[in-house]
Order: C-alpha cells, then sequence, then structure tokens
C-alpha cells in the first residue's frame, strides 16, 4: 500500500445527550449522581486511508460522517482510539465558517486565511487568484452581509482551495452555489487528485461520489457497514434507505444446476483484467458459466446488462439460442464491444439467463465495477443499442 | 523531515498565530466601530464619562479632598478598565465564537488574548491621550522617574489580566454561571482597589487589624498603587492627615508588584493549563 496520509484507529465518539449535558453549576450539583444516557456517533471505526485516495464518505442523516471528520479534522476528540494524520489539513466543514458580515471580502479573505493557517505573505501571493476563482473582483471591497449565498460560499470555497492542503476534508458543501460554481469546484477536486493530494468528502449525492471517488465508505449508526468501490457503497446506501430495487429472483437456479464463475472486464477478448477504461476503449466482458443437464435444455438465450449505480441498466448485450452450446458442462461466456459508448462513471455487468418463453432462470451481478472515464456525463440517450458481439467456447 | 524545515514550519507556525491574533484584534476593533461618525473616538467616551461622573461625586458632594481627582482617577482607572473589560470580554470569547470552534480548526489559544489585545490598544490609547491632557493643563509632576513604575506595574497587570481570562473564558464554557459570577466580582473589585479613593484611607484601618499585606495579595492592588506613584506622582497629605500615595518611594511599589508578579504567573500557569485542557472539548460543549 501507497504512503498512509490517516489512520484511524478504533475510534469511537460518544456524545452526551445535549438535554442531559449539564451547562450550569447547579446542573452539575444537583445532577451529579444522574447517570446521563449516552449516544455513539461512532463506534469503533478503523480505516487506512492512504496518499492521494479520494474517498467518499455516506450514511444516512446522524450515520456519524460529519462527526468522523471533525475527528479526523482534529477539531472533536475522539472518546476512545486514535486518529493520525500526516500532512497538513485544512477542512471544510461550512464554507465561510469565520467570516465576518460587517468586513469587506477583503478583509474576510485576509482573516480567513490566517485562520486556516496561511501568512500574510502567502496571502498577498494567492488574493487575486482567490478572488479570480471567487469571481468577485467587483464586490470584493463591499461588506459580505450584502453578498448573496451563492457568493458567500464562492469566497469561502475559493480561499479553502487556495490553502493548499496535503489531506482536504470536505463535509456537504458543494450542494450550495450554482452550476457552473460546481462544475468549478470539481475541476479544483480533479486538479488536487492529479497532485496526488488526499481527499475525504462526505455527499449525499450518490453520482458524485461515484464519480470522484475510487473509494467510498459507508457509515451506519456510527459503524463502518462498507468500505470498497464506491458502486458498492452507494448501492448499500440505498438499500439501507430503501431506495433500492428489490430483488425477485435468488443468485442459484432453482435446483443448483446453474453456476457462475470469475467475472472478467478487458479490454480485448480473452485479455487481461483492467479496471478503468479511457474513452472509446473497446470493452470485453466474460463470465465461467457451468450448465446441469436440464437447464442446458431450457436455456434459450443470455443477456447481459451493463448497469450504472442505482442499477440503471445503460445497455444491453443479448445473445441467441444459436450462439449457445446447448449442452451441459462449463463455458466461458463472452461479450465483446468494439467501442465504449460515451458514457461515464462505475459499473458492473449483470447475466440474465431464459427460457424460450422469456422466463427469468436465473441471473448474477458481478462483485465488482469497472470504470469509464470520459468527458461525457451518463444521459439518457445513452441507454441504447450498443453494438456487439457475443460467442460461447468450450471452457 | 529535517531539522531546519522543522524550525522553519514552526517560525511559519508561530508567525501565523501572531497574524491571526493582529487580525482579529483587528476586526473586533472595526466591527465595533464600524458605522459611527466618530470611530475610534467613541473608545475615550467611557472614562470620559466616568470622569465627569466620579469627579461630580467625590470633589463636589463627598469632597475627597484629592487634588485635581480627574487625574488621580483616570491614573488607576484606565489600567483597571483594561483589567476588568479583557475579563469580560474574555469570558466570553470561547462561546461567543462558536461557530468558529466547532467548524475550523485553529489555535484556540489566540480567543482569550484577542480579548486582552483589544482592550489593550483601548488602554494605550487612553493612557497617551491622558499624559497629553497632563501636560498640557500643566501637570506636569507627571514626568518624573517614577515613570519607570510603569514598565513592572503593567507587566504585572498583563500577566494576571491573560491569566484570568484563560481561566474564566475556559470554565465558561462547561459552567455559564461563569459569566455571572464575573461580573459581580469585577463590579466588586472596582471598589475593593483604592480607584476612586486614596489608599491611604485603607491601610489606616487595614493597619489597625494587621491586613495590610493582605491587601497586597490582590495583584491589581499593587497595580494600581504604582500606576498612581508614576502618573499622579504627588504625594498629597489630606485633611484627615492620610497620604494620597501609597508610599513616596520605589522600593514599596516593587515589593508590592513582585508579590503580584509571584501570584500572577501562578494564575497564568493555572490558567494556561485550564484552557489547554478543556479546550479538547470545546467544540463539543459548544
Amino acid at each position: 500500500m501507497a504512503e498512509v496520509a490517516i489512520t484511524a484507529h478504533e475510534v469511537s465518539k460518544r456524545f452526551a445527550k445535549h438535554t442531559e449535558r449539564a451547562t450550569s453549576l447547579k446542573e452539575r450539583l444537583v445532577r451529579h449522581k444522574v447517570a446521563s444516557a449516552d449516544f455513539y456517533a461512532l463506534r469503533d471505526v478503523s480505516l487506512e486511508i492512504a496518499r492521494g485516495e479520494t474517498v467518499g464518505l455516506i450514511g444516512a442523516n446522524g450515520s456519524g460522517k460529519s462527526t468522523l471528520l471533525k475527528v479526523l479534522a482534529g477539531i472533536l476528540r475522539p472518546t476512545r482510539g486514535t486518529v493520525e494524520a500526516r500532512g497538513r489539513i485544512a477542512s471544510l466543514l461550512e464554507l465561510g465558517a469565520g467570516f465576518n458580515g460587517e468586513l469587506s471580502g477583503r478583509e474576510n479573505i485576509y482573516l480567513n486565511a490566517s485562520l486556516l493557517g496561511l501568512t500574510r505573505r502567502e496571502t498577498d501571493a494567492l488574493y487575486d487568484s482567490i478572488v479570480d476563482f471567487a469571481e468577485l473582483a467587483e464586490f470584493i471591497d463591499n461588506p459580505v452581509k450584502h453578498y448573496s449565498s451563492g457568493m458567500y460560499v464562492r469566497l469561502g470555497f475559493a480561499v479553502a482551495v487556495h490553502v493548499d492542503p496535503d489531506i482536504l476534508l470536505i463535509d456537504e458543501v458543494l450542494a450550495v452555489g450554482d452550476e457552473h460554481f460546481q462544475r468549478k469546484c470539481l475541476n479544483k477536486i480533479t486538479e488536487f487528485q492529479d497532485a496526488g493530494k488526499t481527499i475525504l468528502f462526505v455527499s449525499h449525492s450518490a453520482e458524485l461520489i461515484e464519480r470522484i471517488c475510487s473509494r467510498a465508505i459507508l457509515l451506519d449508526h456510527g459503524n463502518v457497514l462498507f468500505d470498497g468501490d464506491p458502486y458498492f457503497a452507494v448501492e448499500g446506501l440505498q438499500k439501507l434507505l430503501g431506495t433500492d430495487r428489490p430483488e425477485s429472483v435468488p443468485d442459484d437456479g432453482p435446483d443448483g444446476e446453474v453456476t457462475f464463475g470469475d467475472v472478467v472486464f478487458s479490454d480485448r477478448a480473452g485479455g487481461e483484467p483492467v479496471a478503468v477504461f479511457p474513452r472509446d476503449s473497446p470493452f470485453a466482458t466474460s463470465v465461467q458459466l457451468t450448465l446441469g443437464a436440464a437447464s442446458a435444455v431450457a436455456l434459450d438465450h443470455v443477456r447481459a446488462v451493463v448497469l450504472g449505480v442505482g442499477d440503471i441498466p445503460i445497455w444491453s448485450m443479448p445473445m441467441g439460442r444459436d450462439d449457445l452450446p446447448g449442452a451441459e458442462g462449463t463455458w466461458q461466456v463472452e461479450f465483446l464491444v468494439p467501442a465504449m459508448p460515451r458514457i461515464k462513471g462505475r459499473f458492473i455487468v449483470i447475466f440474465q439467463l431464459f427460457t424460450k418463453d422469456d422466463e427469468l432462470i436465473t441471473y448474477h451481478r458481478t462483485q465488482h465495477a469497472f470504470e469509464v472515464e470520459s468527458e461525457h456525463e451518463v444521459g439518457i440517450m445513452d441507454v441504447a443499442f450498443t453494438p456487439h458481439f457475443a460467442a460461447v467456447d468450450p471452457s | 523531515m529535517t531539522a531546519t524545515s522543522i524550525e522553519a514550519r514552526s517560525r511559519a507556525q508561530s508567525q501565523v498565530r501572531r497574524e491571526l491574533l493582529v487580525g482579529l484584534i483587528r476586526k473586533d476593533l472595526k466591527v465595533k466601530y464600524q458605522g459611527s461618525v466618530l470611530g475610534f473616538l467613541w473608545s475615550l467616551a467611557n472614562p470620559l464619562l466616568l470622569l465627569i461622573v466620579y469627579t461630580f461625586v467625590f470633589s463636589v458632594v463627598l469632597r475627597n479632598g484629592i487634588p485635581q481627582f480627574g487625574f488621580y482617577l483616570l491614573s488607576g482607572l484606565l489600567v483597571w478598565n483594561m483589567f476588568s473589560g479583557s475579563v469580560a470580554t474574555a469570558t466570553e470569547s470561547v462561546v461567543g465564537n462558536s461557530g468558529l470552534v466547532k467548524k475550523v480548526r485553529f489555535p484556540l489559544g489566540i480567543l482569550p488574548m484577542t480579548a486582552v489585545g483589544f482592550n489593550l490598544v483601548h488602554f494605550v490609547l487612553q493612557l497617551l491621550v491622558l499624559v497629553v491632557v497632563m501636560l498640557l493643563t500643566g501637570f506636569t509632576s507627571v514626568i518624573s522617574p517614577a515613570l519607570v513604575l510603569l514598565i513592572p506595574a503593567l507587566a504585572v497587570a498583563l500577566v494576571f489580566t491573560v491569566g484570568l481570562s484563560y481561566l474564566v473564558a475556559a470554565l465558561n464554557v462547561r459552567y455559564r454561571d461563569t459569566k455571572h459570577i464575573v461580573e459581580v466580582v469585577l463590579m466588586a473589585g472596582f471598589w475593593v482597589n483604592p480607584i476612586v479613593y486614596s489608599i491611604g484611607q485603607v491601610t489606616k484601618q487595614l493597619d489597625r487589624h494587621g491586613l495590610a499585606d493582605v491587601y497586597y495579595l490582590n495583584p491589581m492592588a499593587g497595580v494600581t498603587v504604582a500606576m498612581q506613584r508614576a502618573l499622579y506622582a504627588k504625594d498629597v497629605v489630606l485633611s484627615n492627615g492620610t497620604h494620597v500615595l501609597a508610599d513616596p518611594g520605589y522600593l514599596f511599589y516593587f515589593e508590592r508588584l513582585g508579590v503580584g508578579a509571584v501570584l500572577s504567573l501562578l494564575l497564568l500557569w493555572l490558567g494556561t493549563r485550564t484552557y489547554h485542557r478543556l479546550s479538547a472539548d470545546f467544540a463539543e460543549e459548544l
């Protein structure tokens, strides 16, 4: 593993319930013996984040995402466990925290930069770039109390990203601001990624997590429920929230006659596994399929469907009766696309087996995702037939 | 990391801290006088008003007989205002900045210092005005070697102020009663120290009970009489036979300030320690 940027070891954070907390001397004296009900925002969270990783933190409201960020940022002290971070940390927990409405934009830039650890001289050097990024040159000498909320956020983000941290912790702050500015923020984050900086990122936007993170952590009631590929983290969250699609058929066939083996994503037929595909790259996926006697007879056609996060079908690749062996045994089923459609994001494949009457025999979802890099967003027009070839060979 | 780069880093950090402190003080000053026509001149209004009221009460109504009572009053009052203003502002310095404490990681020790710095700026300005006015009105006794006493007196006052500021700022986060206790204590402190009356009127009583030394266990008492020796400087004998100044010499003051310095340093240690210990939980308690 690469150099470690953040280590959290069995971190727990306990809060006294607000109503139970004594904030006056009298309460403290009177209630001294009353055991206050405690609430664990984090329970034994352990994680290691390598330098240069972009990690998404997702979870329902109250799952402990913000608490974890605050603990990692050193704002909250863990009740138990240890946190270690290497490098300068900048946390964007709230844009414009520390801004004073009476002061001008210019004065707030200097004050905020100073709070985030920049010297005056460093700020001098960055000043023009900050104002430029925030697109506030015209209003920079006005008191920020007259700013719109969008302008406020722009200024806050502009200062924070210019601090040049090694580790950037971002709470759900990008949701504010118009689309133009959001894009700008994302570009800045991409810049940070290219510069090898570590980013930890809280968002409710599954699309955003999936698009910019190489890894995602799913929190639930202070526990790490999942830590790995963003596709499955988002899926896990959707299951938690009950917004996933219910599964109707179990993975194995009813009689256990069909078994699926390893799935490979590659850029050519029979090639080595590939995780990230550049734009317009060829795409091949294969699965090992073992058929029993009965299912070999029942099987009429196979379909491989590429799915985006939330099991949104992107394209479908059918394979007809004529291409299938029609006999029991273990087969390597492979689908090949000469050029990836213009999509971007993380995807999985589901293989579906049908009878002649179009009844689903069984299906198999891949347990890992592949990523496609492209300037294009996934649009509704991309859900279309994609030219492909299909073949079956003895395995 | 090499030794030199660690050194450079820590130098940069202390520079950031200094600049942040200055920046926050400037912000507070600016915000306070924003939009007011007279601006900073208002910082002179409070002592001026007190001057008028107390001169009326003590020279006209009660006739305590101290000549040029205004100058006497301000000699002790300005440093007291610096102290009490700092402590009162510092009490709220963490609680009042909860938005910052909860959302940004920055050196928290800055907050009480900002309160002290803010009041110190006012004090220095008021002190300059006082000396200028003294000279303009022919009160030339202010220019004397006794001015040297300003240095130890202000040093003790600052250490005491900073120490207490840290203590109350930290305690107020956990016990909001602190604010109310501080208010009452500061009010009492104003009358306990020989600011509106002369020290001679107290020592007569204290001496009788052998409590003269106990009185100076309050560091601000030593500071106040030293400030009066330095600025008012005239040891007038009043009609009731008491002296306006605590002592016409210097040694007396150095001794009292020495005691005050030891106590203030102890308080500074206690205050910063308490603050440091409690500050890890500020974000949670707010």
